[in-house]
């Protein structure tokens, strides 16, 4: 190959490697979804995911929204005062934080800590010979480690985002009455009367697309870990960074979907 | 029972099993056995279905190992891994009664209990280990343990991974003597792969050496020491001097 060439094919390669990864995750999520509706269903694991995925994400989301609130509180009073528009800071944290925030800093705190703890657990399975163990114990390891993972992460992100949202828009409430002078019952019935069901309902569908993302990156680099604990390391590290981007675009291809028609 | 005939395996470039040919009777202990990377795990494995080979056939019962119930066929099996492959996030007793408390043999959870210290029992571990979990074990137990698991449901066949890879020479020779007793006791068919001659005279019926991908040599147990194959007697004898090379 003459050298002028080389950059382009490496160009190739690259592009080839990428549509063989999205191919082979697109397989993976086709076969994990088949499984959601046939037997044997696993009760026990998936509520210990629930409890796993939702429960024990709360704290850190709820932290989350708390701070995030109260800070979208100060930048919008101090940029509403540019234009003497102090008075729009209930109905924009409101929907900031619904539509936007609470879903996206919801999911990228669970890709955080969940995709690397489902790569981190299920890649040591694999390397460790415990899925071929299930597979000769006649157990599918896609029904049993990936499908109550990805059932529970769907389920608890919207539960999430929902409460990250009530935090959020407390966080702003707290700041706005006690920093920047609100009056706590007009603060609450802006923010009561200016959402509308869709802007809670938007976020929610965010939330549960969120999740699904976060736990099949995580299942589906834990499978594919490599060897040894540099392949874990590497499988967790590219669960975390494949979620979050994924969340990102997806939110990115939701709000315009939901939001510009 | 158990045939393999011309099985083909690679992985990328690196050509593992070239044309692997080996027949295991019904109620037989037969011990593979070979150098580091010469391709025993990858024949059991591909027996189990856990890797596919690119050519070749392999039947149970002259039943072709890719076809029908796939459930059905896994549950003849017990399987013995190298590491244990203890599931580490449940106790002791699930992991040995696993199999009783889900799928096609699924039983009320006391009797999977039952059954579970009641093979912990077998392999020579106290009922009090049941609730224990796999990492506070020591490695000589992980190994019961797995074997207690292998052999819950009773399985027709059974496989042992390099079984005393890890273990002092004393409680080598406890897990030798467990699988030769559990054997006989259960007329299970065997197939073990290890790399200890001590295993293999205490366990084998039948000894194949595979080297290069194929069987190089094989034969009854008590023959291993009087045979000619200048592969086998360098692997028997430990030798660092003969056709096998010592850098692979």
């Amino acid at each position: 190959m003459t050298p002028i060439l080389a950059p382009v094919a490496t160009v190739g390669r690259s592009t080839l490697a990428l549509l063989a990864a999205i191919g082979s995750v697109a397989i993976f999520a086709a076969r994990a979804v088949s499984h959601l509706l046939r037997p044997p269903f696993y009760p026990r694991e998936l509520l210990h995911q629930l409890l796993h995925i939702g429960w024990l994400s709360l704290p850190v989301v709820g932290l989350t929204a708390l701070f995030t609130g109260g800070a979208l509180a100060l930048q919008i009073y101090a940029g509403g005062s540019r234009f003497d528009a102090q008075a729009v800071v209930p109905q924009i944290v409101a929907i900031g934080i619904v539509r936007e925030l609470g879903p996206v800093l919801g999911g990228l705190m669970v890709a955080g800590r969940v995709a690397a703890a489902i790569a981190a657990e299920i890649g040591t399975m694999k390397v460790t010979e415990q899925i071929d163990a299930l597979v000769t114990l006649s157990t599918n390891p896609l029904k049993y480690l990936a499908v109550p993972r990805i059932l529970a992460a769907t389920l608890s992100l919207p539960v999430l985002v929902a409460v990250g949202d009530a935090i959020g828009i407390f966080g702003g409430y707290l700041v706005s009455t006690t920093r920047l002078g609100f009056n706590e019952a007009a603060y609450l019935r802006n923010t009561v009367e200016f959402l509308e069901t869709w802007d809670v309902t938007s976020g929610l569908i965010k939330g549960a697309v969120f999740g699904f993302l976060v736990a099949l990156m995580g299942c589906y680099h834990g499978m594919n870990s490599g060897r040894g604990a540099q392949g874990v390391g590497r499988a967790t590290t590219n669960a975390v960074v494949s979620a979050s981007i994924l969340i990102l675009a997806a939110n990115y291809l939701l709000t315009e979907l939901f939001f510009t028609a | 029972m158990i045939a393999l005939t011309d099985v083909h395996k690679a992985f990328g470039s690196k050509q593992v099993l070239r044309g692997l040919t080996l027949d295991v009777a019904k109620g037989e202990s037969c011990v593979i056995i070979g150098g580091s990377g010469t391709g025993k795990s990858v024949c059991l494995k591909c027996v189990l279905g856990l890797v596919i080979p690119d050519s070749g056939t392999i039947t149970v019962d002259g039943q072709d190992v890719t076809r029908g119930d796939r459930d059905a066929f896994l549950a003849r099996f017990g399987m013995l891994f190298q590491g244990g492959a203890l599931f580490d996030s449940m106790p002791v007793w699930q992991n040995v009664g696993f199999r009783l408390l889900r799928g096609a043999q699924k039983r009320p959870k006391p009797e999977a209990r039952e059954i579970a210290v009641e093979k912990l029992r077998r392999v020579g571990l106290t009922p009090d280990v049941a609730d224990l979990y796999p990492s506070e074990l020591s490695g000589g137990m992980q190994k019961r343990v797995g074997l207690a698991r292998a052999i819950a449901a009773e399985p027709e066949i059974i496989f042992f991974d390099e079984p005393t890879t890890g273990l002092d020479p004393i409680m080598s020779g406890v897990i030798n003597d467990l699988i030769r007793e559990i054997v006989t006791e259960m007329g299970a068919t065997a197939v073990t792969i290890t790399h200890d001659m001590s295993s293999v005279r205490a366990i084998a019926d039948k000894v194949a050496m595979l080297h290069a991908g194929k069987i190089r040599w094989h034969g009854p147990v008590g023959q291993i020491d009087t045979a000619e194959d200048p592969y086998l007697r360098q692997f028997v004898t430990g030798s660092a001097v003969g056709p096998i090379e010592a850098v692979r």
